[in-house]
């Protein structure tokens, strides 16, 4: 078990380090760099050459690339993440803030989505065929195929617009206006947490399903159990493996859910973060947001992964 | 039939050709019974009528869309729905109806060629993967397992924006994505299969082994492989219109679907169609497609075979 725990972090730090040298290079192949956006945007003044390889310089753009990397991820294990190329501030401070913003939309939705999916998908399987399994396989497809950003639209017109009860966007921490940051989360929580949902009530109710034709269900109905019993004790203990399995899998949609909602609710988050530094080639801030954004949901799966063997017992770990 | 009984009939004794009548019942006709099971759920049915409407409108889009996708009407900007612009115009005066008529091209090319591609290099890798076993096997499955750890927005983000060109390059940082997928799908299938007496038996007659995999292999490997590529029709497709949505995927003038929401988000108060319809087709889309797929998916697998027929 320790030597699996072990393992599997090593592993996990060998995904990090893979995705942030990938990055690397990767930004460093982008069309147009940040150098020439800044003598750009200073065209009042007459720049030379000179100039411009003394940005370089300044900003370390002028060794080979291993060098730079090696120098930046020492940097970065150090908590130092460097400053925005554009707009000079400093990387790590602006971060933790956004991170802040991210984790708590982000957490929340998944916590709404860990309770809510599953419990819809009970329902729906129980109450197979009548109304309310109906409507749940609806909702569950519209979940599924509906774009993130189009829901969020659609919110922001019908509760923003049309009925103006929701604030229409922005995001409050809610230790500095909780009733404001409560009305600012409703809406994009409730998008991000959507699409998790609507994959989670689907997978529980097919896995209840299954679990409810098995012959020990069977027997323990023979037995005289009352319907709480059966429920809750031999068919949720069984059918809930595959959805927690889907768990990880959750992690990553709302990251990507995060990124596009920030965007649509103009939410000072770590994807909008790295979306605009993305559009304005800011190396440095792509490199920062995109690690710290694949630490988040490498780590997270891995304690969702090392959960299993706490819920499943039968789970070896070799 | 007739002539066989006749056969039988002088043969065999009585009692023996009772068991060859069983023996000798029409083979179930493939075609009728996949026809049958896919079109028993009536949402499926929807679907498929839905994917049919989608390609006509893609291919018909010239005689179907009233105004050309990128004609601007400058006199015309914004204009309300109604009228000669069915949905209204868009900021630059182009006719929105038009544009997503238009529209259904792009996403059809983008979601078509992203799962050819991941299908493709997805099915090569996990058919060597899962036949050569041993150390390749374990390296390049851990590969995959890495890189479906990434959250795939973030992987699609850069190299979209590395590629910079459009409708390629938003292919194939999608199809990067979903190529690991394929991998898994097909190293499974392959090991499972390898398990058959008649790979054994063409192993045993000394059969290469690209020949076993090619002829034996794959075939076995097509009907999951087509449910997973329905299936993946739909997420390509939402992948594109993310990408495009953030200003990171198909630029305009081009008339995809996710930029046009973006542009129209803007004008919220006032034209809400700008951003709202657009979306609403990639939902149509992508709900079409998922149908298709699930009803391909109670067709095709043979875990399932009988039990919905």
């Amino acid at each position: 078990m320790a030597s699996y725990i072990i393992r599997r972090i090593i592993y996990a730090f060998i995904i990090i380090i893979l995705v942030s040298l990938a990055v690397f290079l990767l930004v460093r192949m982008l069309p147009g760099d940040p150098i020439e956006m800044i003598v750009a945007q200073n065209t009042l003044a007459d720049f030379g050459p000179e100039y411009y390889e003394q940005l370089e310089r300044e900003y370390g753009l002028d060794r080979p690339v291993p060098v730079q990397y090696a120098d930046w991820f020492i940097k970065v294990l150090r908590g130092d993440f460097g400053k925005s190329i554009l707009h000079n501030y400093d990387i790590g401070k602006d971060m933790r803030s956004r991170l802040t913003v991210t984790l708590m939309l982000g957490l929340t939705a998944f916590v709404i989505s860990f309770i809510a999916g599953p419990l819809l998908g009970i329902i729906s399987a129980i109450r197979r065929g009548k109304m309310i399994d109906g409507v749940v396989t609806v909702l569950a497809n519209v979940g599924i195929t509906a774009p993130t950003f189009w829901v969020g639209i659609l919110l922001i017109f019908l509760f923003g617009v049309k009925l103006g009860i929701l604030p229409l966007y922005g995001y409050t921490l809610p230790w500095k206006d909780f009733g404001l940051s409560i009305r600012q989360s409703i809406m994009p929580v409730f998008v991000i947490a959507l699409g998790p949902i609507a994959s989670s009530a689907r997978q529980t109710r097919s896995s209840v399903i299954e679990v409810l034709g098995e012959d020990y269900i069977r027997t323990a109905w023979a037995k005289g159990l009352k319907e709480k019993a059966v429920i809750f004790r031999h068919v949720l203990k069984n059918s809930m493996m595959p959805v927690v399995t889907l768990q990880g899998t959750m992690l990553r949609l709302i990251v990507g859910g995060s990124v596009i909602v920030e965007t649509v609710f103009v939410i000072p988050g770590l994807g909008k973060m790295m979306v605009d530094a993305m559009l304005s080639n800011d190396y440095p801030v792509i490199q920062a947001a995109t690690l710290v954004m694949t630490f988040v949901v490498v780590i997270s799966s891995l304690v969702v992964d090392l959960l299993y063997g706490w819920i499943d017992p039968r789970i070896q770990y070799e | 039939m007739t002539d066989t009984r006749d056969a039988a009939d002088r043969l065999f004794h009585p009692a023996e050709v009772e068991v060859l009548d069983e023996e000798l019942l029409p083979p179930v006709n493939e075609f009728k019974r996949f026809v049958k099971v896919f079109f028993k759920r009536k949402i499926v049915l929807v679907g498929f009528v839905l994917v049919v409407i989608i390609l006509l409108v893609a291919a018909l889009a010239d005689v179907i869309a009233p105004f050309s996708p990128y004609e601007q009407d400058l006199y015309n900007v914004l204009a309300a729905p109604g009228g000669a612009h069915l949905l209204g115009t868009d900021a630059l005066g182009r006719d929105l109806f038009s544009r997503i008529i238009h529209g259904t091209r792009v996403a059809l090319a983008v979601g078509v060629s992203t799962v050819l591609v991941s299908a493709a290099i997805g099915t090569l890798i996990g058919l060597i993967a899962g036949y050569a076993e041993g150390a390749l096997q374990t390296v390049v499955m851990r590969l995959t397992d890495a890189m479906m750890a990434i959250p795939s927005l973030i992987l699609q983000i850069i190299i979209a924006n590395v590629l910079k060109s459009g409708v390629p390059g938003v292919v194939l940082a999608v199809a990067i994505t979903l190529f690991p997928g394929y991998i898994r799908l097909i190293n499974g299938q392959v090991l499972s299969l390898k398990q058959n007496d008649y790979v054994l038996a063409a192993r045993s007659m000394g059969a290469a082994k690209a020949r076993i995999v090619l002829e034996h292999i794959l075939p076995n490997c097509l009907s999951p492989l087509i449910v997973q590529m329905t299936m993946m029709m739909g997420v390509a497709i939402m992948a594109e219109a993310g990408l495009s949505f953030l200003g990171l995927g198909i630029l305009p003038p081009t008339a995809a679907w996710g930029s046009m929401a973006y542009d129209g988000y803007r004008y919220l108060m006032m034209r809400p169609l700008l951003s709202l319809a657009p979306g609403f087709a990639i939902m149509i889309l992508v709900f079409s497609f998922n149908m298709v797929g699930d009803g391909l998916r109670d067709a095709l697998d043979p875990k399932l075979r009988g039990s919905l027929g």
